[in-house]
């Protein structure tokens, strides 16, 4: 595989991660949303797969099979047992309507492209291009998080910002050392468990994952 | 190349458009009646259907004033100036200077607007009905559709449909996240343009869903056949431009007989498959609520945008 072309290929993976991060923005389904999750770990852990190729960086392999695991199968896993055992399937409420939350998005695109384009014109690697989109997947994933009313929903979004962030450090630096990222990996999976404990001390709380009970907390 | 040959091969292309849309029509109606598990009808239904109703009286509506009747002429001669602009089989054609991608538009547009000030014309509520919903639509769908066609004339640095399509076809291989963009809109916008199924379904007649359907329902006979038939050159338009933007491969010199008969064969397969693919998207689509139409195309709008973008951040 040329170096031109792996770069290519990466380029695309990569604007079908900001696909997917827009995609998620405008779900209103926590199924779809789980197996956007999933998507989007794929399409990571396909480009992690290209660079390590065309790089020759070994460490990258064990990322783009710990990806692989722990993304594509694991978390989703997880999330679908979750939603199952809460009866949460179909619930998914925005604050503000789509079609607006939609337009913020390409705001905030248009902002993390220019704020990247300075950093990729100094870059060397074949990924620097990518910085730009890893850096808007993570605005948006926060958008996400920002914008949904429910707990589940909002998880979702923050593991989908985690997704950016681990894009952006393959395409900045080839990613980080291997200690780091099975670190990064151990974090995220508990961090996904404590979610789903939360979850079930929320709704034993409030009878409904609506985060907005939580504001309450004081006055009573 | 002289240019008599050209002439003759810009004539050939439009009667080729004009002749073989009714049978990518009854190619998609074909597969989607199998993907239903239905027998199908033949695949030159269409041509009977159009000829049949050729050979009917016309009725129209007392009150019915002569745009009533223009438009059926206006609007099988604007989809079939659409085919003759859009590079079908050759580029370099001397028809295609005339006008570019915005032009093209424009041509749509027109059509447009004709169908709809035919179907208040009649005054019946679901003439407005259906002119209502189809001019929400095509504001909509417009400025996605330019965008869309912005993005692959930054590519190629020109708006000129055949400057496009030799410069994208000649190039050497090269991925475009951005093309990949804004082919995934181009096709939101065609299902919406072409009143296919998730925005609008052309085969019901029900009052809640229907949007072409609900203009031409006062029509009849020689005039409905045009308008039917316009309707499947609009789609085989679509489909090429859609073909020229994205796939342009294989397609032949202006003048150059020797390049046709692959020309055409390429065509065919292209169109082939599209076809099977729109029948298959039709198949597992559900149509949308009416209300949910702006969010479809708001999100046909974001992708064409964000394929400029991609363009501007992704060149290197």
């Amino acid at each position: 595989m040329s170096q031109s072309l792996s770069g290519q290929l990466v380029n695309l993976l990569a604007a079908f991660l900001l696909l997917l991060a827009f995609e998620m923005l405008s779900q209103r389904r926590i199924l779809t949303l789980i197996r956007l999750l999933a998507w989007q770990g794929a399409a990571l852990a396909a480009s992690t797969l290209i660079v390590a190729y065309s790089t020759g960086q070994t460490h990258l392999y064990f990322s783009a099979v710990l990806t692989l695991v722990l993304k594509v199968i694991l978390i989703p896993w997880v999330l679908h047992r979750l939603i199952d055992q809460l009866h949460v399937r179909w619930d998914v409420e925005t604050l503000i309507n789509i079609p607006t939350t939609m337009l913020i998005g390409i705001g905030l695109v248009i902002f993390a492209f220019a704020l990247a384009a300075p950093i990729s014109e100094m870059a060397s690697t074949i990924t620097r291009s990518t910085l730009g989109i890893a850096l808007a997947s993570v605005l948006l994933s926060f958008l996400t998080m920002i914008v949904r009313r429910k707990a589940v929903p909002q998880v979702i979004g923050f593991l989908a910002m985690e997704n950016g962030l681990f894009f952006a450090a393959t395409s900045a630096t080839y990613g980080m050392p291997l200690v780091v990222e099975l670190g990064v990996a151990l974090d995220v999976l508990v961090g996904t468990f404590i979610f789903g404990i939360f979850f079930f001390h929320i709704r034993e709380q409030f009878d409904s994952l609506d985060i907005r009970h939580m504001e309450k907390l004081k006055e009573d | 190349m002289s240019v008599a040959a050209e002439s003759a091969f810009q004539i050939l292309q439009s009667a080729f458009v004009v002749l073989a849309a009714p049978l990518l029509m009854g190619w998609v109606n074909m597969c989607r009646a199998w993907l239903q598990n239905r027998s199908a009808p033949s695949i030159l239904l269409p041509y009977f259907t159009i000829g049949k109703l050729f050979h009917k009286d016309a009725v129209i509506a007392a009150r019915a004033s002569p745009l009533f009747r223009l438009t059926p002429y206006v609007l099988f001669g604007c989809m079939w100036l659409a085919g003759g602009i859009v590079p079908v089989l050759a580029v370099d054609l001397p028809f295609a200077p005339t006008a570019d991608i915005i032009a093209l538009v424009g041509v749509f547009a027109l059509a447009r607007v004709f169908s709809a000030l035919a179907a208040m014309d009649i005054g019946t509520s679901f003439g407005g009905l259906g002119a209502r919903r189809e001019m929400l639509i095509g504001f909509l769908a417009e400025p996605a559709m330019l965008m869309t066609l912005f993005t692959a004339a930054f590519i190629s640095g020109s708006t000129q449909l055949t400057t496009i399509v030799v410069s994208l076809a000649h190039r050497e291989f090269a991925i475009y996240p951005s093309l990949a963009f804004a082919a995934v809109a181009f096709a939101m916008v065609l299902l919406a343009e072409n009143a296919r199924i998730p925005v609008d379904n052309p085969t019901t007649h029900l009052e809640l869903t229907m949007v072409h359907e609900a203009m031409i329902l006062e029509y009849s006979a020689r005039h409905l056949a045009l308008i039917e038939w316009a309707a499947a050159i609009k789609l085989f338009a679509y489909a090429t431009i859609g073909i020229a933007l994205f796939a342009p491969w294989g397609i032949a010199d202006g003048g150059n007989w020797a390049a046709l008969p692959v020309a055409v064969g390429a065509l065919a397969l292209k169109l082939f498959l599209f076809g099977a693919g729109l029948a298959l998207l039709e198949t597992l689509l559900a149509k949308l609520r009416l209300f949910l139409v702006p969010e479809f195309l708001s999100g046909a709008f974001l992708l064409a945008v964000l394929g400029m973008l991609t363009h501007f951040l992704v060149r290197g």
